[in-house]
Formats: C-alpha cells, structure tokens, sequence
C-alpha cells in the first residue's frame, strides 16, 4: 500500500467510526426530548432549546473527526 | 483524483498589501460588515414610531433574542445588559452564512497556473469556512464572558473559580475549569468551521454529481444549517455567560441540595 491509498483509508475510517458515537447521542437526545414534549406539551420551547444545545455539544464530537477527515484528505 | 474538484481547506489569498495576504474569505467578510454599515445606517435615520417593513424584521428579531436570552438568564435587565454582544455575534455569524450560499458567487473567480497545472481561486467564499473567522469570533466570545464575569463579580471572586488553594477538591476543579476555557475556544471555532465547510464541500460535490435541480434541497439544509450553527454560537455564549456571572456560591444552590437530600 503506497501513502495515498493509506490516506483514503484513513479518511474513510475516521469519519465511519468517529460519527458512530455522536449519532447515538443525537438519537437519544432526540427520543428523550420529543418523549417530555409529549408529556409535557407546555414545556416545548424551553425543551427545545435544552434539546439543541445538547445537540450542539454531541454534534461537536462528529464536527471534529470530520475536520481530522478533511486535515487527512487534504493537506 | 482524476476529477479535479477544486476544495481546499484554508482560504485561497486574491492579493496582497504588503506582506498581508487578502483572501477570499476577508473580501466576504468585509461585504457583511458594509452589508450591516450600511442597514445600520439606514435604519437610523429612517426610524419611525411606527415600524416600516425593514424595521419591523429588525425589531423582531430584537424581541425575540431579548425573549431568548431572558429565559436562559432568568431576568430582562441582564438579558439586555448582554444583548448588544449576543445579538452581534448571532447576526454577523448569521448573514455570513448566507451570504456565502448564494448561488453563483463562489464561480466568480479566475484560473491561477501554479506550476503544473492551473487552480480555481474563487473570488468569494463563505467567512466562517475560514477557521480564522471562526477562532477569532471563538477567542471574543470566550474573552468577553470572562471580561463580563470579572466585571458582575469582581477580579478575585471570578480568579478564585480558577485558583482555588481552600482544598484538594476545589483546586483540581479550578485546573479543570481553566482547561475548559480553552477547550471552549477549539469547540466553538472547530463547529462552526466544521459545519460550514462540510455545507460549501457538500454543495460543490452535488453540484458536480447532478447539475440540475438535486442540489436545491442540499441548498435549503445548508440555509438551515447556517442558521442553526449561528443560533447555537450566540446561545451558547449566553449560557456561558449566565453561568459565568452567576455567584457561585450563592445562597440558593445550598437550599436546593438541602431539600433534595
């Protein structure tokens, strides 16, 4: 394997793996909140805006294996 | 690649003034600040007791953020003491997004021959897929909430959250919470960076699958998208500096623990 078929692989299993866990969260994010809105339809806005805060900080953690992908793939 | 798409992480410079380099990203930049200049202007000598259009989004907006604020910091007169820093980054972060999705700026541009071949160089590009804009709005945003939290609190009340010497417990939390202040910095200007280059490299790469109508949705996300990384970069300054200005030993922390346990 010469260095730029590394480098593909590399990019590629960067973002495969790196996305998995942030896309677990954002799941459970999103059940638990739409499961209070509908307990609790009142509380919608404020449940929204915990809910994508929280999604903000889990969303980060993907951000960053795609930014390592992209240093990867292009410098 | 044998197809030559033309992406590259740092922003191509279009010419230099002395040995400071003008790039794509700073022209973009400078069009929102004349955008907001100019708007800002405008808006002040046209000011009437009752609203026009343009004033009405304006006042709008400036209600609704005022809302937002105020539900995350508990209190209006605090919400509007920050709102002008708030209001600012969320605005700003906000029109550069979508300035830099307007179809057909980023083809304007020319062919530059390095060497071998020749490159692409836009002569626009969107501000934040610059990780200059971005760590620079980052280190203001993280900067101002301590320079706000020294201000409500005083110099040794707020450097006594960092340093910290009554015990062992306290002391390693002070050393995590000045970590954290620079962690802050790289999460803020790493989303935003991250998101909006993932939005141009996703938009430039539908463009080249399917020329024709696919990329409209792509278009729609990405106006979505900017509008929420915004949004998030103004809310989380506002919890930062909610939490940042809040007296950390305030009284009613203790009583709610006390009923709890």
């Amino acid at each position: 394997m010469d260095l730029e078929s590394i480098r593909l692989l590399a990019t590629a299993f960067t973002i495969a793996i790196g996305i998995i866990a942030p896309a677990i969260a954002i799941g459970k994010i999103g059940t638990n909140a739409s499961e209070a809105i509908g307990r609790n339809p009142e509380a919608a806005p404020k449940v929204q805006t915990a809910m994508i805060l929280a999604i903000a900080f889990a969303e980060a953690l993907g951000i960053y294996a795609l930014v390592i992908a992209l240093i990867i793939k292009f410098t | 690649m044998e197809t030559n798409i033309p992406i590259s992480l740092k922003a191509e410079p279009i010419l230099h003034i002395g040995t400071f380099a003008i790039t794509n990203t700073l022209l973009l930049t400078w069009g929102v600040l004349v955008f907001f200049l100019v708007v800002g202007l405008f808006l002040r000598n046209k000011w009437h007791v009752i609203p026009g259009k343009l004033q009405m989004v304006f006042e709008l907006i400036t209600e609704e953020v005022l809302k937002l604020m105020e539900s995350v910091m508990g209190e209006r007169p605090k919400a509007e003491r920050y709102f002008p820093l708030v209001a600012t980054i969320f605005l700003f972060i906000l029109f550069s997004n979508w300035i830099g999705l307007f179809p057909f700026l980023g083809s304007i541009g020319i062919y530059e021959h390095h060497g071998g071949g020749s490159v692409f160089v836009p002569f626009f590009r969107s501000p934040a897929s610059d990780l200059n804009f971005t760590l620079a709005l980052a280190i203001v945003s993280v900067v101002m909430t301590n320079i706000l939290a020294v201000r409500s609190l005083g110099f040794f009340h707020h450097m006594k959250k960092f340093f910290n010497f009554s015990n062992p417990i306290h002391f390693f939390v002070g050393i995590l919470e000045f970590i954290s202040e620079f962690a802050k910095i790289v999460s803020f200007s790493f989303r935003l960076f991250g998101n909006v280059f993932a939005g141009e490299v996703l938009l430039l790469i539908v463009g080249f699958l399917v020329p024709y109508f696919i990329p409209m949705p792509f278009i729609f996300l990405e106006i979505f998208v900017g509008f929420i990384q915004s949004f998030i970069f103004a809310m989380l300054t506002v919890v930062f500096i909610a939490t940042a200005t809040a007296s950390h030993d305030a009284p009613r922390e203790h009583d709610a623990v006390r009923h709890i346990a």
